[in-house]
């Protein structure tokens, strides 16, 4: 469509630009919390692009990284089972688990599939009625729709052997978390845009207020970059912290009040583990009670779990802001994309992957 | 996993009991279920992510905005005309 083309279009990114060079006088630490908007920053260089005072930390937002260790062992240990057709997003395959990742578990003659959407999992659940189909149900708030209506269909269709393995994030608590603490730099965030077109911005002003931090509610294409990073910067320079909306062709303040309403029903809020991170209260989602005998923790038998996570890997550093996946000593040595001690060298949303892919290896680059 | 791809819906049809509609992306026909994005029609441009419609896309919103930025680079022309003229 030629009109969303405008949106990569190299002369609004240039006047934007010229903007912000304009209007800068002091340095900024502003957060983009979606690891998509990390990628999307590398591949078009827009933080080389940018006026030198202007700094952007790269947050949590890769369900693939934040996954808790424990689930992925539980993934393994699911898959491992005979009868069990295991389906996940391709990015959680090469995730390092305690022992092993889905790859190693498909090799040694698991039944692991990739599927684009989780609808599709239904389908493999719907013709293989003698076997337990099993979604790995990351995501943030922007995948919990399709997640819960693969599992709606499910139940429409009368299916039993389609369950979930969980592990649902939510923005706001890590925003919260991320401010709070001590060693926090961030002055203001760029909030990411698609968990926004599902949950609306009315979740935003009180953190705003609270912490006064400027959150500007970003879109993925460059020129939607620079737009959320110009607001953003205005709104600093000017002292102000209010919520503001650059990517308005898709967003709402509302957002998408179905899909809210199926999430309410379906899944409640609960304390939730993030990798490398830890504990965040209040910070995910689980089924609710009535769905138990779909969710797979509960379905299946998963004692012994013991977990081992890599003690060189600063991913939960890198995660919360505190440190850029260069000044890892890790990093483009014993952890490559080819094989990851972390998951942020994964994911496609993985900060320590778009430095590796985008060539920023050393300060400054 | 957050990313979202716009496209145009070209048909719309029911599966097993969901709403879905067939949606152009740069010119692949792919599948995408509109069941919490209800007054879709053909012609209407949606936001998809991993086969689900997370919301319609509004032209007119982006029209607005790129006209702003047009407005900018006119502003910015005008602020760098009075600087040169009065260096």
């Amino acid at each position: 469509m030629e009109l969303l083309k405008e949106f990569r279009n190299p002369i609004h990114a240039r006047t934007l630009l010229d903007e912000l060079h304009r209007i800068t006088t002091r340095p900024w630490v502003i957060m983009e919390i979606c690891g998509g908007q990390t990628h999307a920053i590398m591949q078009s260089g827009i933080d080389q692009l940018l006026p030198p005072q202007i700094e952007l930390v790269h947050g949590p937002g890769c369900p693939v990284c934040v996954t808790p260790l424990e689930l992925i062992d539980k993934a393994l240990a699911i898959a491992s089972m005979p009868d069990v057709i295991f389906t996940s997003f391709g990015d959680m395959l090469r995730v390092p688990g305690s022992h092993g990742d889905l790859f190693s578990i498909r090799a040694a003659g698991g039944d692991v599939r990739t599927v684009y959407t989780p609808l599709d999992a239904v389908k493999i659940a719907r013709d293989n009625p003698d076997k337990e189909v099993v979604f790995f149900a990351i995501g943030f708030e922007t995948t919990a729709p399709v997640n819960l209506m693969s599992l709606k269909q499910a139940i429409n269709l009368g299916l039993t052997n389609y369950s979930l393995l969980v592990s649902q994030s939510l923005v706001p608590p890590a925003m919260h978390a991320i401010l709070s603490s001590p060693q926090n730099r961030v002055q203001a965030f760029l909030s990411a845009g698609h968990v926004n077109t599902i949950m609306g911005m009315w979740e935003y002003p009180p953190i705003a207020q609270q912490y006064h931090i400027p959150i500007v509610v970003t879109g993925f294409e460059p020129v939607d970059l620079l737009n959320g990073i110009l607001q953003t910067v205005r709104q600093l320079e000017a002292g102000r912290y209010a919520v503001e909306n650059a990517y308005s062709r898709v967003v709402t303040l509302e957002g998408n009040q179905p899909a809210q309403r199926m999430i309410e029903e379906m899944y409640e809020v609960h304390d939730r583990q993030w990798r490398g991170i830890g504990m965040i209260p209040q910070s995910g989602w689980r089924l609710r009670p009535a769905y138990a005998q779909y969710d797979a923790e509960k379905r299946f038998s998963l004692s012994h779990i013991v977990t081992q996570e890599s003690d060189i890997c600063i991913a939960g550093q890198i995660l919360q802001g505190l440190k850029k996946p260069h000044q890892c000593p890790a990093f483009g040595k014993e952890c490559t994309p080819r094989n990851p001690l972390g998951a942020t060298m994964v994911s496609s949303e993985g900060a320590c992957a778009a430095y590796y892919n985008f060539a920023r290896i050393r300060e400054g680059q | 996993m957050c990313l979202a791809i716009p496209g145009k819906i070209t048909a719309l049809y029911e599966e097993g009991g969901l709403k879905m509609c067939k949606v152009n992306i740069s010119g692949v026909t792919q599948s995408a279920c509109v069941e919490t994005v209800p007054d879709v029609q053909i012609g209407d441009y949606i936001i998809v992510h991993a086969g689900f419609a997370l919301n319609k896309l509004s032209t007119e919103d982006a029209q607005e905005t790129l006209e702003l930025f047009r407005q900018l680079a006119e502003f910015d022309a005008q602020i760098r005309a009075e600087q040169e003229s009065t260096e």
